[in-house]
């Protein structure tokens, strides 16, 4: 058995949950005061995910473009995420919401830009 | 000399949510300036997810939250000067402004909104012995090197504080590259918000390290290191804990002051507690027809709180500045009571009143499992349960009717009580 402290991120209560483990299989979670720390505790078990916001350059820009992953994609692909994007060059102009990079990483999720440059 | 009924100045989300609601209520020669060569404040740069929950009901980025009122400004047809910067207003409210278009120039305002935002504290303001090298940045000028210039200040970074701003540039340049040591700071608890430690340090590694600072920058040209230390109750360095941690960057992310250079020049009263103007129900300093909301009047963490407030304001202001202001004579001062450290608004009159409004305010430190009470003239009037309070996350009470028509007497008062006394 393994037992995993984490903080509650759900409201601003921020609950120390201590999350008991037997390999991949939860045993129980204490220290949340609503059941939505379970449902927490278990999706960041299971399968965490985060958003992944970033900038590209604009080769005919003198500023970065902001752009986000437009869903969350698992934690442990940020790195690399981050590799692709780094690497990726994109021409102004480019509007809000437009594709940047698709199915990154092998994710299923695109990468749209957070602004529109003219 | 021109004429607007109404003058937005700053054009981050303050401004922008102020004149559209300025426009709303019947003002269509609304102006907002704006310093920078873009509206949007300091949104632009704030890249990461977690605005607009409150508003949209959806996690925007920084830069999407801005372009939505951006939109609205347009659709409306307000009009926005960029690259002007205010030089003066006055208490009879004559804006004076100048850029590079127009030279100087001078605008009579039925009404004035401020909405100048707020600037970082610096190193010199909390007075960080040792050298003077290059690699020393608050955090909000790397956050827009690395956001919008696409420059890395450096390689492995010490932060100092750990407010909201210093725990996103942490995991910000943990994913640019950079290896971020850890982060400091000086009170028992963090200033920023819990899902930002979490998964701005948490989710890296990165430690932070509570009641501890800098007490030495070293190096000649750029910062070799630093030297951080464990702190007492009274916030001093034990000399014992000194340790040099190499580095070649230092942020700092250690409070945010109110922007309230031009208000100072007009006289307008300043609460100290908050650096920002003294308003009342519709955001209205005390100098009539001047009225203020967003981060110049106390810094918010929540954007969402900004637009809300500042809604307000301009509404307040097109009120003004059309002539339908109402006003009873009869009003309330709001005072912080226990464990509350300011109230925004600072003064309330019950009958003019829309029922959107809100008391916002911070407590002094953490507590648990306590009683918020408003008391009208000492006596409770409501009271809610509150079961976790800090310093970090900005309170609030709706001022509904009901509530409103209990405020009878001269006094206000919010304040905590522990929930298992009497």
């Amino acid at each position: 058995m393994e037992i995993r402290k984490m903080t509650c991120v759900v409201c601003p209560r921020g609950c120390s949950l201590e999350v008991t483990l037997d390999g991949e299989r939860i045993v129980s979670v204490t220290g949340n005061t609503c059941k939505r720390g379970v449902a927490y505790a278990e999706a960041e078990i299971l399968h965490p995910e985060r958003m992944l916001t970033t900038t590209v350059k604009v080769t005919n820009r003198r500023y970065m473009m902001p752009v986000r992953t437009r869903t969350a994609i698992p934690k442990d692909k940020l790195f690399a995420a981050m590799d692709v994007l780094m690497q990726t060059r994109i021409e102004a102009p480019v509007k809000i919401g437009d594709v940047i990079v698709s199915d990154l990483c092998g994710t299923g999720v695109d990468v749209v830009a957070a602004e529109s440059m003219a | 000399m021109e004429k607007r009924s109404v003058v937005v100045i700053g054009g981050g989300p303050a401004g922008l949510a102020a004149a559209i609601a300025a426009k709303e209520n019947g003002c269509d020669d609304v102006l907002i300036l704006e310093r920078d060569s873009n509206v949007g404040g300091i949104l632009q740069q704030c890249i990461h997810a977690g605005f607009g929950l409150h508003i949209f009901g959806e996690e925007l980025t920084g830069p999407e939250y801005a372009s939505r009122f951006h939109e609205q400004v347009d659709a409306l047809g307000i009009e926005y000067k960029c690259d002007t910067m205010v030089l003066d207003i006055s208490a009879d409210r004559v804006v004076t402004a100048v850029n590079t278009k127009d030279g100087v120039i001078q605008i009579e305002a039925g009404a004035i909104v401020l909405a100048m935002g707020c600037r970082e504290r610096s190193r010199g303001a909390v007075g960080i012995g040792g050298t003077r090298p290059a690699g020393i940045y608050t955090a909000g000028t790397a956050q827009r090197f690395v956001n919008i210039e696409g420059y890395m200040p450096g390689k492995k970074i010490v932060i100092l504080g750990s407010g909201d701003i210093g725990l996103i540039m942490a995991r910000r340049m943990t994913l640019e590259g950079a290896e971020v040591k850890m982060v400091l700071e000086v009170m028992p608890y963090s200033g920023g918000l819990k899902r930002n430690i979490v998964q701005c340090l948490d989710d890296f590694g990165i430690p932070l390290r509570l009641s501890h600072t800098v007490v030495e920058v070293r190096g000649r040209e750029r910062v070799e290191g630093v030297v951080v230390a464990q702190v007492d109750e009274k916030r001093q360095p034990i000399p014992e804990t000194f340790e040099y941690v190499p580095c070649d960057t230092l942020l700092l992310s250690v409070g945010l002051i109110p922007e309230n250079e031009l208000s100072a020049a007009a006289d307008i009263d300043i609460n100290r507690v908050t650096n920002g103007p003294f308003v009342d129900q519709s955001m209205m300093t005390h100098t009539p027809g001047i009225f203020a909301c967003g981060n110049v009047v106390h810094v918010h963490d929540l954007v969402d709180f900004v637009t809300i407030e500042s809604r307000l304001a301009g509404r307040g202001a097109a009120q003004f500045a059309l002539g339908q202001r109402k006003e009873s004579g009869h009003t309330l001062d709001v005072k912080p009571g226990f464990g509350v450290r300011y109230v925004v608004p600072s003064t309330i009159d019950p009958s003019a009143l829309h029922y959107d409004e809100k008391f916002l305010f911070r407590v002094g430190d953490v507590y648990r499992n306590m009683i918020l009470e408003v008391k009208n003239d000492g006596e409770v009037v409501y009271s809610k349960r509150v079961m976790q309070a800090a310093p970090g996350e900005m309170e609030s009470v709706e001022i509904t009717k009901q509530l409103a028509e209990k405020l009878t007497g001269s006094t206000v008062e919010i304040g905590l009580r522990p929930a298992d006394a009497k």
